[in-house]
């Protein structure tokens, strides 16, 4: 990828932007799912992406790492730039690009192999092969991930043996082993328990500062609590497409929205 | 009538049909364990026959049922994994994978004898292989294509997407992603279709008497002939010479297949839990 870093065009004050959309339109098929969106996310911050079940945050998740490639029937018009660079440019290897742009999904799911042979996975299909080097990678990306004290004596075993929460940490640990700039995360805690959830957003606080954290939520006190700053989509009416109603600072959306629709949904009167 | 005892009686019908099977297959085990336990002796199992192939062991039978079984599990196990993961994942879905799945579920379904015959006119005639374990196993492996490429599409087609997604998150490749997650995440239920298909084969007559040939003998080489369990089996039987050795080998052939059957149950349940 050819990269020209620009200056982002943001009121935020959260710095550089390291995604910028503009104008992105999104289609299934027929269907129009998203329109207009234009947004500036900020680097090494937490950024939330709240709004109604529906509403298109998560396709507009996977738009930055092009998963919904994989979506037969899918179009995408409008521009993403990653670090100033087209991701839908000519030239780009959505294979590359989602090495950079790690993702956790909402349900874990860990690889049905050995606790270490998931968080390796990434290093060897890079081509790390040698064993130190692979250990070493593999405890930090678990440390990282707050999960290797749990583990570190039970590597051998099936990821599927660990808890709800453990899993969904060996899935960060195991998208922090490939070093993305960026992690998405989509509803990362709305499968587990409580006391993993509370892992999990201690570990966005910690991460922020090397990794670009966007998350898609539904709930509300976890957006106030983690994000610098929230996005609100809204899908106005059935068969519409959604749009992005208001971005800014989380403290400002929650304290002050300036749209009408942004308040009624923080105050719970719909959605 | 009440509505009561028209619902009792029609529990009634339901429950006896279903207890057929289980009576069906009852009956035919414990009739042939009955006939045939007193003929399982060392001697049986491990040695030849001798007189007019009548009297003695069955060790010859046995070793080229397991070998051309065995050998057509090595041909079918690529062939049909690879066209199945072609279908699931690769092959735009449309007019030539319905054609493809038809074919397969219509090859599922020739009668093994025309099989048999094909295999005869290919591998013996065509081919050049004569009456040996490779024709056997190649012409066994057409009746198992169908059933192994389609367990192995529903297998694959039942791995979860989030799994997928996890590996193309990661930076994999298709390839990479099919080869590393897919496939070993589908394995536990593409091994249920294989050993269901090579019990199938084991209990295959038909199609091995064309291509295997009758002959008396412990193959070595794949281009041997050989006697499998169920032609011998057919000829103790029919020509009349030795019912009690006729049901001492078919109570070998009911129990490996039983075995087979039940390693796949084994299987499958371990792989349930192992989800759940």
């Amino acid at each position: 990828m050819t990269t020209t870093p620009v200056t982002a065009q943001t009121d935020s004050t959260e710095g550089v932007a390291k995604f910028s959309v503009r104008g992105l339109d999104f289609y299934y098929g027929d269907f129009h799912a998203l329109t207009g969106i234009t947004i500036d996310v900020a680097e090494n911050a937490v950024t939330a992406f709240i709004g109604p079940s529906g509403c298109g945050k998560s396709t507009f998740l996977r738009c930055l790492n092009r998963m919904n490639d994989l979506i037969p029937g899918t179009r995408i018009e409008g521009r993403i730039t990653l670090d100033g660079a087209d991701i839908y440019g000519p030239g780009v290897d959505p294979v590359d690009l989602r090495r950079r742009v790690g993702m956790i999904f909402q349900q874990p799911n860990p690889f049905p192999m050995s606790i270490y042979d998931n968080v390796a996975f990434g290093p060897r299909l890079h081509g790390v092969k040698k064993k130190e080097e692979l250990d070493g990678i593999v405890e930090q990306a678990l440390v990282r991930a707050n999960l290797w004290k749990e583990v570190k004596d039970i590597m051998g075993r099936g990821g599927l043996t660990l808890s709800g929460g453990q899993q969904q940490r060996l899935c960060i640990a195991r998208v922090l082993a490939v070093q993305p700039d960026v992690l998405l995360m989509d509803e990362p805690c709305s499968a587990i328990d409580p006391t993993s959830v509370q892992k999990v957003e201690d570990l966005m606080a910690e991460l922020k500062s090397s990794v670009t954290i966007i998350i898609v939520t539904h709930n509300m006190q976890q957006a106030a609590r983690v994000s610098d700053e929230t996005a609100f989509f809204l899908q106005e009416r059935q068969g519409e497409p959604a749009e992005l109603i208001e971005f800014a600072r989380t403290a400002e959306i929650f304290t002050s929205p300036h749209d009408r629709r942004t308040e009624d949904y923080i105050t719970g009167r719909f959605g | 009538m009440g509505k009561r005892w028209t619902n009792r009686i029609a529990l009634g019908v339901l429950w006896l049909c279903g207890l057929t099977t289980v009576v069906v297959l009852g009956a035919v085990i414990v009739y042939v364990f009955v006939r045939g336990i007193g003929q399982i002796t060392p001697e049986f199992i491990f040695t030849a026959p001798h007189g007019v192939n009548a009297e003695g062991g069955i060790g010859p039978t046995i070793v080229a049922t397991i070998y051309v079984t065995g050998l057509a599990m090595l041909i079918v196990t690529p062939i049909a994994v690879l066209a199945a993961v072609y279908l699931a994942e690769y092959a735009v879905q449309g007019r030539l994978v319905n054609i493809i799945r038809f074919a397969a579920d219509t090859l599922a379904s020739v009668p093994s004898i025309v099989m048999g015959l094909f295999g005869f006119a290919l591998f013996y005639e065509a081919m050049g292989l004569g009456f040996s374990v490779l024709s056997g196993a190649l012409a066994l492996s057409f009746l198992m294509l169908p059933i192994v490429m389609r367990a192995t599409e529903e297998a694959i087609r039942a791995v979860p997407r989030f799994i997928r997604w996890g590996s193309y998150g990661l930076g994999a490749s298709k390839w990479q992603t099919v080869s590393k997650i897919v496939l070993p995440s589908a394995m536990p239920r593409i091994l249920t279709g294989l050993i269901l298909a090579m019990g199938r084969a084991v209990g295959e007559t038909a199609v091995v008497i064309f291509t295997m040939g009758q002959a008396i003998y412990t193959p070595i080489s794949p281009l041997d002939p050989g006697r499998s369990m169920t032609v011998h089996l057919y000829t103790l039987a029919m020509e009349g010479i030795n019912m009690d050795a006729a049901y001492g080998t078919a109570l070998l052939l009911m129990v490996m297949i039983l075995l087979f059957n039940v390693s796949a149950r084994w299987l499958a349940a371990r792989n349930r839990r192992l989800k759940g």
